[in-house]
């Protein structure tokens, strides 16, 4: 059975238990660092990736700004290119209508290419329940499902699994789910890749219908895009008599001329490459090539609610590259399964909450999974000031406020884990509105110096478990000023 | 049902953008497009130089011929793989492959994919090719066939007209394609950065990729440029 | 030009010297400054845990303190940060909510008035007195750690660097992984502390393999939570605001 993010536990806890995992730090450390620089030298080849950046943002933001139009016209034109399309308002609604597609086809297997949308609404659980298979044929995908385990990575989801690890998997599960491991199997990562083709082969060869996302829909033509290394992508596009594709309303883009941006925004964001090995375009259906029934799921599933947030909605524009992710010195440490959904990283910390709200301490706990240190926002080729949309959630968690659930508008009280920390924010605002006060604050804590404890008890353990505390001066700065300048307070 | 969340859906949306003044036109939200339409001002014979070079880059391996040469290198290429069976568009030019000691499998709708496995190479033209980013598009024209053709065969040989099928840009490979017609870019041979974030080649699709780019006029310096041989540009 | 000090509620209470180095500085370089005692805090640790109308009578404050002065000076990216890019989008946010009459203009008005006025300290001595070479004398071996809000917000480059290799006597010795957050990140440091520790161990480790006798920040924040793990450690290695290094001239710290 298909794992499932249900109920895990807050950021930190989570984070305290796998920054201990040496071995899960050391493979994040090595990806991610190896990307950093590639990614660097991909960008700085074009001179006008600031220009590209802002094209790329603002044309996002007036989709979004007019998303009912754009939606409408996409309808339309998939539908008049033979197409099919279904909107599904929720996780299970998403799921229904692909159960439903596939079991009007009689067939009992599919094959899915690599899709954020259908790990977000659980469809491997919601198909196995049903009785039908589904193959994950993305090589990463593949080593998260041998594994029984879940991904912690946008764009490469077995991230947090080394090259041993892989051939392990492979060894042991690739039997269970058809065509075994070749005896031998070593790590190099071109036999493991080896190993992927062929156990995969027999099941694309066979397939009747496929599930997939889109990178990308273009509301004039009715065009989806995919963007791909493998040829799986390919594989599950073109092979298969019927195609799914579940995509969220934001992947929308008005012009076929605006791919122009992503095209080239995307593979050097994600991968460093200029350009990925595959993209594949298509529009509905053509006759005697590639799938003679195709339908799209437009799913919704939360991104109205962050739509209807002014600050939040620029989430949106993402177009998960994972640029966030790789640059990201929490979630290096972290790793991807302590931010509990299939969007780890800086972008799942503004993203998640926004899509299932502040549901649970883990929705909760993820705006405030950042040191707010900002190479996110710096990396980010649309240029969602991540930052800034941490500090907006943070305020909804610990002052409440006028929220959107599943489009009714409601008004959240704050997360009682931080009453009492409300009480002491507002305590120290209030002093700091008053220099005497603060002053008299300072003397005392100058004048009992010498009781202070090296480890602080309560919530100040959380700092003297691992540093020491500076020193207390003799005088704080404003006495010195007042005795040396003569100035008054 | 179907109407009913489409319309949820779509009255969510317009409650979410109560902020948008009901006469906003989608044209009225600035989009600044002065990126660059290419990058560099090049000849015909830099781009298609430029081309040659990032394809190599992604170890594709490239050939230069004179088109008379043609026919000539593409049974070299075949042979040197060992070749039986090549899968063939039905718009490809006869001459193309009239030197090869092949069978040729012609593309026709009931050719499956089950049958392209046992071929063990495709020819083809291409649609465009795109110098910056190392890329061959193809559109299922004539001389380059259904999608699956180019897919399920381990080894793909594709070929470029250098007079007028290669573009410099991105924009510039939009602006010349049809979105009605299906699209495949590619650049470079499958490929993976699944495993420790480190790119290999040769996963699903071909993991051989020889791509002959064809000038006119006189046969001259044919030469490969392989991926192995190749100065890499800063990736 | 009327030259005022915001020293930053940290450096007040926990590193003085910072503030008296600053003063020193200054002076030496023949800039008349003033601390004007009304000040407190810049209302970052409010804000960015989230306590955002809170932090808008900081706002005020600051404006306030601050409102006979050309120019004010502070030896902290972080704070100069949430000055120059949050006081803006605190007065816009408040605009946009329905809230006592008068708030929102008065926001307005005091970001309006402190932003173009605000320096952090390495800025105001390169961009607005135009020294690099600030006749300090500091033989030691230094590593220096561009602090994120000064790096990625303010943008100030290379002009800490430019700086320390203009003071007499001081070695620079290269940081491996300069730009990587250090982990600190305010209330970050408190709730979340198994990553932040994990971030600032891993800093620690890069300065101590610099060799560098001294680490150097323009940020005292951040200097607090490496050089506390740094001192856990037993390290030998000094945390040092850059302040302290332009200040001293014979190689000692005030």
């Amino acid at each position: 059975m298909s794992r499932t993010y249900l109920g895990m536990p807050a950021f930190p806890e989570a984070a305290a238990v796998s920054t201990g995992d040496a071995t899960l730090r050391a493979n994040l450390r090595r990806a991610t660092h190896t990307i950093r620089a590639k990614r660097a030298a991909a960008v700085a080849e074009l001179d006008d990736w600031d220009q590209l950046r802002a094209a790329g943002a603002a044309v996002k933001d007036r989709t979004l700004r007019h998303l009912d139009r754009y939606l409408l016209q996409l309808e339309e034109n998939v539908t008049r290119a033979g197409g099919t399309v279904h909107w599904a308002a929720d996780a299970d609604e998403a799921n229904r209508i692909v159960t439903d597609l596939v079991r009007a086809t009689g067939e009992t297997e599919v094959v899915k290419v690599k899709s954020m949308a259908t790990q977000e609404t659980g469809l491997n659980a919601a198909l196995e329940q049903a009785g039908i298979r589904p193959y994950e044929t993305d090589l990463a995908e593949l080593i998260v499902q041998l594994g029984d385990d879940l991904p912690s990575h946008i764009l490469v989801p077995a991230i947090h699994r080394s090259r041993g690890e892989i051939r392990d998997i492979f060894r042991t599960r690739m039997a269970d789910w058809g065509r075994p491991a070749p005896s031998g199997l070593t790590d190099r990562p071109s036999d493991l890749a080896e190993a992927a083709r062929l156990h995969l082969r027999e099941k694309f060869l066979r397939a009747k219908v496929a599930v997939s996302g889109a990178n990308f829909m273009v509301a004039e033509t009715g065009t989806l895009v995919v963007v791909e290394s493998e040829g799986n992508g390919r594989m599950c596009l073109t092979l298969p008599e019927t195609l799914i594709s579940v995509v969220g309303i934001e992947k929308t883009v008005p012009t076929w001329q605006d791919l122009e941006i992503y095209l080239q925004l995307l593979p050097r964001s994600a991968t460093a490459e200029r350009m990925n090995p595959y993209t594949s375009m298509w529009t509905g259906t053509t006759d005697d090539d590639g799938p003679r029934s195709f339908h799209l799921v437009l799913l919704d599933n939360g991104r109205t609610d962050a739509l209807a947030d002014r600050t939040g909605r620029q989430v949106l524009r993402c177009i998960r590259c994972s640029a966030c992710l790789n640059v990201c010195p929490v979630y290096e440490r972290a790793g991807g399964h302590a931010y509990g959904s299939p969007y780890p990283g800086p972008i799942g910390a503004v993203l998640t909450p926004q899509l299932r709200g502040l549901a649970s301490p883990l929705e909760e706990s993820l705006p405030f999974a950042s040191s707010l240190c900002g190479a996110c926002y710096d990396v980010c080729p649309v240029a969602i000031d991540i930052p800034e949309i941490l500090v907006h959630l943070r305020e909804r968690v610990v002052q409440g406020g006028e929220v959107t659930t599943r489009g009714i508008r409601t008004v959240v009280k704050p997360a009682k884990k931080h009453l009492a920390e409300r009480a002491m924010m507002h305590a120290a605002g209030w002093t700091l509105d008053h220099p005497r006060a603060l002053r008299r604050a300072q003397r005392l804590a100058a004048r009992t110096r010498r009781l202070h404890p090296r480890r602080l008890p309560g919530p100040g353990r959380a700092w003297s478990d691992t540093r020491e505390l500076p020193p207390l001066p003799t005088e704080p700065f404003r006495d010195w000023w007042a005795r040396t300048r003569g100035g008054t307070a | 049902m179907r109407g009913t969340s489409r319309d949820r859906i779509l009255a969510r949306v317009r409650r979410a953008l109560a902020d948008v003044p009901a006469h906003e036109r989608p044209q009225d939200h600035p989009v600044p497009r002065d990126y660059l339409r290419t990058h560099g001002a090049r000849t015909p014979a830099e781009s298609a130089d430029l081309l040659a070079e990032n394809l190599a880059d992604y170890r594709a391996v490239v050939h230069r011929v004179a088109a008379t040469g043609l026919p000539a290198l593409l049974t070299e290429l075949l042979g040197r793989r060992g070749a039986r069976r090549v899968a063939v568009p039905a718009g490809l030019p006869a001459e193309w492959l009239a030197q090869a000691p092949v069978e040729q499998v012609p593309d026709s709708a009931g050719l499956t994919a089950r049958e392209l496995d046992a071929v063990d190479s495709v020819v083809t033209g291409c649609a465009l090719a795109i110098a910056e980013t190392g890329t061959v598009v193809l559109d299922a024209g004539p001389d380059q066939g259904r999608r699956l053709i180019t897919l399920v065969p381990d080894h793909h040989v594709c070929v470029v007209r250098t007079a007028d099928q290669i573009v410099d840009s991105v924009p510039q490979a939009l602006g010349r394609l049809d979105p009605a017609r299906p699209l495949t870019w590619i650049s470079g041979p499958s490929a993976t950065s699944d495993i420790e974030l480190d790119r290999v080649e040769g996963v699903h699709g071909p993991r051989a990729l020889d791509v002959i780019l064809v000038h006119d006029g006189r046969p001259r310096d044919e030469q490969a440029v392989t991926g192995d041989s190749a100065p890499a540009r800063g990736l | 030009m009327r030259v005022g000090l915001f020293v930053t509620c940290v450096n007040d209470t926990l590193f003085p010297r910072t503030g008296r180095s600053v003063v020193a500085l200054l002076e030496r370089l023949g800039v008349q400054v003033d601390f004007p005692l009304e000040q407190t805090c810049c209302g970052q640790p409010l804000y960015n845990t989230g306590y955002r109308h809170r932090a808008e009578s900081l706002v005020l404050g600051l404006a306030r303190a601050f409102r006979d002065h050309d120019v004010i000076v502070t030896p902290s990216g972080s704070c100069a940060a949430m000055v120059r890019d949050n006081y803006p989008r605190i007065a816009a946010r408040a605009a946009t909510e329905q809230r006592a009459t008068g708030r929102a203009e008065a926001l307005a008005e005091a970001a309006a008035a402190v932003v173009p006025k605000t320096y952090e300290l390495t800025e105001f001595l390169v961009d607005v007195l135009g020294v690099t070479d600030v006749g300090a004398c500091f033989p030691h071996t230094v590593t220096y750690h561009p602090t994120c809000h000064g790096l990625r917000v303010l943008g100030l480059g290379d002009r800490p660097r430019r700086l320390l290799e203009a003071v007499e006597g001081l070695e620079l010795r290269e940081l491996p992984g300069a730009e990587e957050c250090c982990g600190f990140g305010g209330t970050f440091a408190v709730k979340n502390p198994a990553v932040s520790a994990a971030m600032g161990t891993d800093k620690a480790r890069a300065v101590t393999g610099s060799a560098a006798q001294v680490l150097c920040t323009a940020d005292n924040s951040c200097l607090m939570h490496i050089g506390g793990i740094l001192a856990r450690q037993g390290s030998p290695v000094r945390p040092v605001h850059i302040a302290e290094i332009l200040a001293s001239t014979d190689g000692k710290l005030l």
